[in-house]
């Protein structure tokens, strides 16, 4: 194991360190996001959570990682991706913590690094979800599953058939794609806005990592032999 | 009264059950919903997975332009409710957000000024039209109903909103004030599985199963649901479930202003109630096939 390598909270090698910051960048549009020090390990999240029994690693533990300075395993697990936003977490938090919106924010993290654990079709889903909305401005599900299961799993295809007569037997399937009037302003939005995601406004980076960051804690520690 | 109406995408094909009776319902009660012009997707769960910003943008253009009307605004979808929520609150809570997301809206002559309020059909139902008049109304007594009333999760949590984020009582009180029967169900607030169902459909249609269990073994004759994805997976799946599961449910799903609209005296192709997979139920409680 090179030296690097080794977590030692304050000592973070520069690939962590590279992680942490971009997390506390997405963080930013989060309202009141520096609650996350202010974690009692309690438990509350996890208990809470439906779909903990599936998760390699719990909600709690998803804090605990975060303040370890494991920012990689946290984004190799399986949790991030289980979550399913209930929002039970969040609202159960002692702490007044963000739960539910820091999974979020583990997600397009996630997806801005390109790690993702092996098979592992979530992202996906999002990413066919974001082509169609660019395309038509609504979302048109019958396409939206197509497309998912081409780029994921082509032979499930099959086994969504029946469910898919008996939708259209009810006439429940959409055939034609709504498509929004004024596509063109619509997609000036987005435009301006993926220029915009995640700018960096130095106070709040500055504030963030003095705060909730390793910054943070640099700051207690004195290395100072102690005088006796 | 008047209110601007946001549908949503799923409301429009999957789930024009949904459209069809919250209008009939709400023309009933003598309140006039007026579509939004030109409304696009409001990003849902997925685009705040992606790139937050932009889900944020796209959603304050329909607040934008739901401004102009000097209206409340009405989304019967629990996520496009949700999240048409939290941008509104998030903006306000974050003046760089708010000031960021108005700069995108400006490409498009837009800008969002934080005066919208977005409401849940169920809210402005009990707290607009009040129950005095939903029971005035109401034609049938729906006294063979034994409902169960899931609430899913979206429409009371995060924030406190109009209903207690841990025991919701808005739907009970309004069925049983036309008869109705509300059984014990604690799993009212409990996550179906969302969109887990075409990702990780084992932890859905586990989450899904537990559902529909509970409100089985409380002996319930229904499950009465506001949320379309909600829907979608207890009832679609059902089959799934019993595949699964070896158990034998049949149990209908129905959107609450379906119900409402049986004790108003609409009938089942009015509420878009024949669009069901499962079997149908009427005021009686008897299943029809």
């Amino acid at each position: 194991m090179k030296i690097g390598d080794i977590k030692v909270p304050g000592k973070l090698s520069w690939k962590e360190a590279d992680l942490r910051q971009s997390f506390l960048r997405q963080l930013e549009t989060v309202p009141n996001s520096e609650k996350i020090k202010s974690c009692i390990q309690c438990g509350t999240c996890t208990g809470s959570c439906p779909v903990s029994y599936a998760m390699d690693i719990s909600p709690r533990e998803v804090i605990a990682l975060f303040r370890a300075g494991d920012m990689e395993t946290l984004l190799n697990s399986k949790t991030i991706w289980v979550c399913a936003s209930c929002y039970a977490c969040q609202t159960r938090c002692p702490a007044l913590i963000k739960v539910t919106d820091i999974m979020y924010a583990l997600k397009r993290l996630a997806m801005e690094k390109n790690i993702y654990p092996p098979n592992f079709p979530v992202h996906s889903l999002s990413k066919t979800f974001v082509n169609i909305m660019n395309r038509f401005g609504r979302l048109h599900e019958p396409l939206f599953l197509v497309f998912f299961l081409l780029k994921t799993n082509p032979f499930k295809l099959f086994s969504f058939m029946p469910l898919g007569l008996r939708m259209a037997k009810r006439r429940r399937i959409a055939y034609i794609p709504s498509k929004i009037k004024n596509l063109e302003g619509f997609k000036k939005i987005i435009r301006k806005a993926e220029q915009m995601d995640m700018p960096l406004t130095l106070e709040v980076s500055q504030y963030l990592r003095d705060t909730v960051g390793y910054g943070a804690v640099d700051k207690e520690i004195v290395l100072e032999p102690t005088k006796n | 009264m008047d209110y601007t109406y946001y549908p949503g995408c799923s409301l429009e094909s999957a789930h024009s059950s949904y459209n069809d009776s919250v209008k009939k319902v709400f023309s009933h009660l003598e309140c006039n919903l007026i579509e939004l012009e030109d409304w696009n997707c409001c990003g849902a769960t997925s685009y705040m997975s992606v790139k937050e910003t932009v889900g944020f943008a796209i959603s304050a253009r329909n607040l934008a332009l739901a401004e102009k009307h000097k209206r409340d605004m009405i989304a019967p979808c629990s996520s496009c409710y949700t999240i048409l929520a939290k941008t509104h609150r998030y903006m306000k809570e974050l003046p760089e957000l708010h000031e960021k997301i108005n700069e995108c809206l400006k490409e498009d002559g837009l800008s969002y000024n934080l005066s919208v309020t977005v409401r849940h059909p169920l809210d402005v139902l009990i707290n607009d039209i009040g129950i005095e008049k939903i029971k005035e109304k109401a034609k049938f007594n729906l006294e063979g109903l034994r409902i169960a009333n899931y609430y899913g999760c979206q429409i009371v949590r995060p924030e406190k909103g109009f209903d207690d984020r841990e025991d919701p009582i808005t739907m009970d009180n309004l069925f049983s004030a036309i008869g109705a029967e509300n059984v014990y169900f604690p799993m009212k607030l409990k996550c179906c599985g969302g969109m887990l169902m075409t990702t990780y459909e084992d932890v859905a249609l586990k989450l899904s199963k537990e559902i529909i269990e509970c409100a089985i073994n409380n002996k319930a004759n229904c499950i009465v649901t506001t949320c379309p994805l909600c829907q979608m997976n207890l009832e679609a799946y059902q089959d799934e479930i019993n595949k699964k599961f070896n158990t034998k449910y049949n149990i209908p799903i129905l959107f609450f202003t379906q119900v409402l609209g049986l004790a108003f005296g609409f009938s089942d192709k009015d509420l878009g109630i024949d669009k069901n997979l499962t079997d149908r139920i009427n005021i009686k409680g008897v299943l029809m096939h």
